[in-house]
């Protein structure tokens, strides 16, 4: 990205001007090697979301942010529905509340020395992982429309996991306001054998070491310390979410010039919140938010599984589970004034400032977990959403490492044999189904995770509390 | 919207099929381009370059055959919709498909697309399948005449 088409607020802030018919101004939060490193269609993207009705403050894009369609992966903005504000598909994404969880042992890394090789053969085993994999849970019509409506508490209900998961989830598991019938019987039918399955790409299942410390007390808080092992899962709503994005998509496509709503590309599809499409997509997304908890909630009960072979003396309780694919109505003060908001966030973590009540109650005062997955080869966050990032950007943070190059670079760049030695001769044992998957996936495919944290943390949308150590990666 | 393509159909200077295909990069996607003497023709290639992302489409044998019908307001939109209705078929069916045959018809209310698509159950170890493609998107959607043929591209989400 040119530099010289910003306006550099601080160190780790940088503003485009309104101009045109944008509404708002764009803010990017990144250092300038990362700016650098983004390409020109993020720029073009954050100007193109600042045009929408009804967005608020700013369109932002987070440390992490690449070409997305539409929205920018890394971007987030938020919407007014009394002032005409819009909800739309591409600003949350396909992959509908994909997210990560983060999940601890009870075992340091050294205690499963010798043991590390075993784990991970048998998550592979246990975990359905990569394209054309099938869960093991068979889902009916009526099972299906329970699922969306309940999310990982329906899946807590079937007896996978506990109760206490449910209060380590965003949302406590149950995103309210699904409308299962809001979703195509065609998503529905994507998603018939695909429960508990961990998908592709740049999905994965990750035995990871804390590495390192940064913030003592927020670590306590958490329930982290150097040398813990922890187990990081990293996976969406499948083919029911990209199903109903496809759907949605369509139908605002389709809707847009009725609503008034003129489009400077029809990649930025959207809808007046208050309007049908608008409230059938809210209600279809919401869904697709439960797909993905649940799925995320019958992982972690297959991981359990998984461990009780190889590790039984270790206990799995949940971390946290973040969203990164979102769109949500929230309160938040705009120039003084408290609005309820639909937040969208693609490609962006909530970051939300201690003493949020959405928090859970033991991690209230130390701030959300904001949990970063990186590369198999490099690292992986754990930050803390703060005080000051709720007044920025809507508590709002990176999600990930966040691509540098495209996937057929990468696959000109490496062999995926050639990466899982290197990572292997590391002490890094990666399990998949396709080489040509870990070619795509290599970490010198993404930007530095470590600057990508610092930057957030610099810019005040979270604190860095702890680096986690890649020890053995499941890649779908 | 056209960014500079990566071939991956023939070889620079190999003289060109009369349709052929290849991907265009995007930072975290792929784009696909099918190019065809007709539309139908290029809409064959874009699915073809699809496949191609997930996997090579010389390892897709053709054991199974499934039919195609969709329908749009314009030749655009008809190619979104024609490959979700590939992607629709390739997740429900756990599937890849090598072959396509492709017939349009237009007039005043639109186009309509029927197909056939040959292909087979996704076998990991010899397909090396590396993404499930989710989705067509609307980004660098594209489809026009070009060097006497048609062009027919856009973005899908991996």
């Amino acid at each position: 990205m040119d530099l010289s088409r910003l306006e550099q607020v601080s160190e780790f802030e940088w503003r485009i001007p309104m101009r045109g018919p944008m509404r708002v101004p764009g803010v990017l939060y990144a250092d300038p090697a990362l700016l650098l490193d983004m390409d020109d269609k993020v720029y073009e993207q954050v100007v193109n979301v600042a045009t929408l009705p009804g967005i608020q403050k700013a369109s932002f894009a987070m440390p992490d942010a690449h070409w997305g369609y539409g929205f920018p992966i890394g971007g987030v903005a938020a919407f007014d529905p009394d002032e005409g504000g819009v909800i739309s598909a591409g600003g949350v994404g396909f992959d509908i509340s994909c997210g990560v969880r983060t999940l601890h042992t009870g075992l340091t890394a050294t205690q499963l020395r010798g043991r590390l090789k075993n784990l991970a053969e048998e998550l592979y085993r246990t975990v359905p992982a990569g394209v054309g994999s099938t869960g093991k849970v068979r889902m009916t019509h009526a099972d299906m429309d329970a699922m969306l409506a309940g999310g990982a508490s329906w899946a807590v209900g079937r007896g996978f996991g506990t109760p206490d998961d449910l209060a380590r989830t965003e949302e406590n598991g149950h995103m309210l306001g699904a409308e299962p019938k809001a979703v195509s019987e065609r998503a529905k039918e994507r998603q018939r054998e695909e429960m508990g399955t961990l998908g592709s790409g740049n999905h994965y299942l990750e035995l990871q070491e804390v590495a390192e410390v940064f913030d003592p007390a927020i670590a306590r808080a958490y329930g982290l310390a150097e040398g813990d092992l922890v187990v990081s899962i990293h996976c969406g709503s499948r083919g029911l979410g990209h199903q109903i994005g496809t759907d949605y998509l369509r139908e605002m496509v389709m809707k847009a010039a009725g609503y008034g709503i003129t489009l400077p590309d029809r990649e930025l599809a959207c809808a007046p919140i208050r309007s049908a499409t608008g409230v059938a997509y809210l209600g279809a997304m919401r869904a697709g938010i439960n797909c993905a908890l649940a799925n995320r909630q019958i992982i972690t009960h297959l991981v359990r599984q998984a461990f009780r072979h190889v590790v039984p003396e270790a206990a799995l309780p949940l971390l946290y589970d973040v969203s990164h694919n979102t769109c949500k109505e929230e309160r938040h003060r705009v120039d003084g004034v408290e609005k309820r908001l639909f937040v969208h966030r693609k490609g962006a973590t909530r970051a939300y400032g201690p003493g949020h009540p959405a928090i859970p109650e033991a991690l209230r005062q130390a701030g959300q977990p904001v949990l970063i997955g990186g590369t198999m080869g490099t690292a992986s966050y754990v930050l803390a959403g703060t005080a000051a990032g709720m007044e920025t950007a809507f508590g709002s943070a990176c999600h990930g490492a966040g691509r540098r190059m495209s996937r057929h670079e990468a696959t000109r760049r490496w062999k995926g044999r050639e990466v899982v030695d290197e990572l292997a001769r590391r002490g890094i044992i990666i399990r998949s189904p396709s080489l040509r998957g870990v070619a795509e996936e290599a970490p010198g495919a993404y930007k530095n995770v470590s600057a990508v944290a610092e930057a957030a943390a610099q810019a005040g949308l979270a604190r860095k509390v702890a680096r986690l150590k890649p020890l053995a990666c499941i890649k779908g | 919207m056209q960014p500079d393509a990566q071939e991956t159909g023939p070889p620079p200077g190999a003289a060109r099929p009369p349709g052929w295909w290849e991907h265009f990069p995007h930072q975290a996607d792929m784009g696909v381009r099918g190019h065809g003497a007709t539309l139908a023709a290029a809409f064959e290639q874009a699915a073809l370059a699809m496949t191609a992302v997930i996997a090579d489409p010389a390892r897709v044998r053709q054991n199974i055959k499934v039919s195609v019908t969709c329908a749009a307001p314009d030749p655009e939109l008809l190619l979104a919709e024609w490959l979700n209705a590939l992607v629709f078929e390739m997740a429900t069916r756990r599937a890849l498909f090598s072959t396509f045959r492709v017939t349009i018809d237009q007039d005043a209310a639109g186009v309509r697309l029927k197909a056939t698509a040959r292909g087979e159950a996704v076998d990991p170890v010899r397909h090396q399948p590396a993404v499930e493609v989710k989705g067509a998107t609307y980004t660098a959607l594209r489809v026009a005449r070009q060097g006497g043929g048609w062009i027919a591209q856009c973005v899908v989400d991996v």
